[in-house]
């Protein structure tokens, strides 16, 4: 039982089969979990095999998740979290994935649980999709398949809610927002961690590395950056939505897979509220992947694709997008509680062509960016510096009181989530 | 216990009380809404009994004296 190398989906179901894949359907496509016996030495062997694989982490920042799982290994029991929190109000890669394969990522996080040596693996859901992994987990029970404890968890809601630091404090103490000790323990000794965090289609590809190997994994993608991913595509494209792609796929492709652009588009936001805008037409020959992107200044992320029609004004857009990240800081750190919404006022006036500084907003970029407990500050930042290089050249025609167009592009949910 | 050490700020922890930029206005400036800008390079050899007294005196104990290697997420 193997999957063709080069067949996607991998991860998602073929075909549009209504509701999530049981557990005899998730065996019968994929096959047995290899020998879940514990032990560090198959844990040892699986990691090595993920090494091998290039496997790297979903959720955004890319991490190789061999180095990551092989950094705890050798530690006390830690707890395996898989997070599915995905509070990004655009992403839905992770929801789609939990609600079609939920036995597929539960098996990753089994097996990484295994590989660690854990006491329990804790899945920490999206509420959207809290039913069917609950139902997933007790199949698996009723089965008796695993001998590490699945414990599903429904995660907090709000933006910063899913950065690794705030997942486990929301765990340990039912509070999500992050911390500054001990952050990235994973990367970091002496202490050992007392929980590791991989996102859910992470622990998803491990599974199927498991089962088949690190040279099947690298059959799709490129040799720098192989295995499949999910991404989301949504904006001015006929079928948006989440897809399965190679990890290299040229931009132009992935809108052809998602219906092909309902409109002329000027730009697209990749990677996440915290990726970056870029030109359409620079961007839509370019593959979809970080070496692909980075002389654009901009990186495959969480998987976002936003396209952004020609009727559509992407500093509006930003404009909208930097608000709700600024109401969305937990508060904790004083240049993003304070400089965030100084910035969303900056960028609302530019927008607005009412008196906004240039120099100002340039000064409290370079005061909010690096300066926090977690990625928030900075991701809000870059946005903004992109869309200031994207869409520079709008600034003096909104100063005169133009804008192309106020179609809604980006989701932000009414009202904060927090 | 040699080798360059580098003022870091733990800003979830930090109030904006200002006391370090009064005492160790050599390393320590202050943003527009009144939190520490610690500089990146390594504290020289004479302030660094000042930048001591000074991570003494943070009623917060934001602030740190740290021996590790700078990384872009400081």
């Amino acid at each position: 039982m193997i999957l063709g190398a080069a067949e996607l989906p991998r991860l998602l179901p073929a075909g549009y089969a209504a509701g999530p894949v049981g557990l005899a359907g998730h065996l019968a496509r994929y096959g047995p979990l290899p020998c879940p016996r514990s032990g560090r030495l198959d844990g040892r062997a699986l990691i090595a095999e993920a090494g091998r694989a290039g496997l790297t982490g979903r959720g955004g920042a890319g991490f190789p998740t061999a180095r990551k799982l092989a950094a705890v290994a050798a530690g006390r029991a830690p707890v395996l979290v898989a997070n599915g929190t995905e509070g990004e109000p655009a992403s839905a890669k992770d929801k789609v994935l939990m609600a079609r394969s939920p036995q597929l990522v539960l098996d990753g996080a089994v097996l990484a649980a295994e590989a660690i040596g854990a006491c329990r693996a804790v899945v920490v859901v999206h509420p959207h999709v809290r039913g069917i992994l609950d139902g997933a987990a007790a199949e698996r029970a009723r089965a008796r398949l695993d001998r590490v404890p699945v414990d599903v968890r429904t995660a907090a809601g709000g933006f910063v809610a899913g950065q690794a630091s705030a997942v486990v404090r929301w765990i340990e103490r039912g509070v999500p927002a992050p911390t500054a000790t001990p952050p990235r323990l994973s990367e970091r000794g002496p202490r050992r961690p007392s929980a590791v965090v991989q996102n859910v289609e992470t622990l998803a590809h491990l599974a199927l590395i498991a089962r088949y190997g690190a040279s099947w994994f690298r059959s799709v993608g490129t040799p720098a950056e192989p295995g499949s991913m999910l991404v989301t595509v949504l904006g001015a494209v006929r079928a948006p939505g989440v897809l399965e792609i190679a990890a290299g796929t040229p931009l132009g492709r992935v809108l052809d897979l998602a219906g092909g652009a309902s409109a002329p588009l000027q730009a697209l936001l990749l990677g996440g509220y915290f990726g970056d805008w870029v030109d359409a037409a620079q961007a839509l020959g370019r593959p979809f992947s970080a070496a692909g992107l980075a002389d654009l200044g901009a990186g495959p992320g969480a998987g976002l694709i936003a396209a952004l029609p020609a009727g559509a004004c992407g500093l509006r857009e930003t404009a909208r997008v930097v608000r709700y990240l600024a109401g969305e800081s937990a508060g904790q750190c004083g240049p993003c509680r304070f400089g965030l919404p100084a910035i969303a006022s900056e960028v609302e006036r530019l927008v607005e062509g009412r008196g906004a500084d240039p120099g100002l907003l340039s000064r409290w970029l370079g005061q909010v960016d690096g300066r926090g407990g977690c990625a928030h500050p900075s991701g809000a930042v870059r946005l903004v510096r992109s869309a200031l290089r994207t869409f520079g050249a709008e600034v003096s025609s909104h100063a005169a009181g133009r804008c192309r167009g106020a179609a809604v592009v980006l989701p932000v949910p009414p009202g904060g989530t927090r | 216990m040699t080798g360059p050490v580098r003022l870091r700020v733990d800003f979830i922890a930090c109030a904006g009380r200002g006391l370090c930029a009064e005492a160790l206005p050599e390393l320590i400036t202050l943003d527009d809404w009144g939190f520490p800008i610690v500089t990146g390079r390594a504290v020289p050899p004479r302030l660094l009994a000042d930048a001591r007294e000074t991570v003494r005196l943070c009623p917060k104990l934001a602030l740190r004296l740290d021996r590790r290697h700078q990384t872009s997420d400081s």
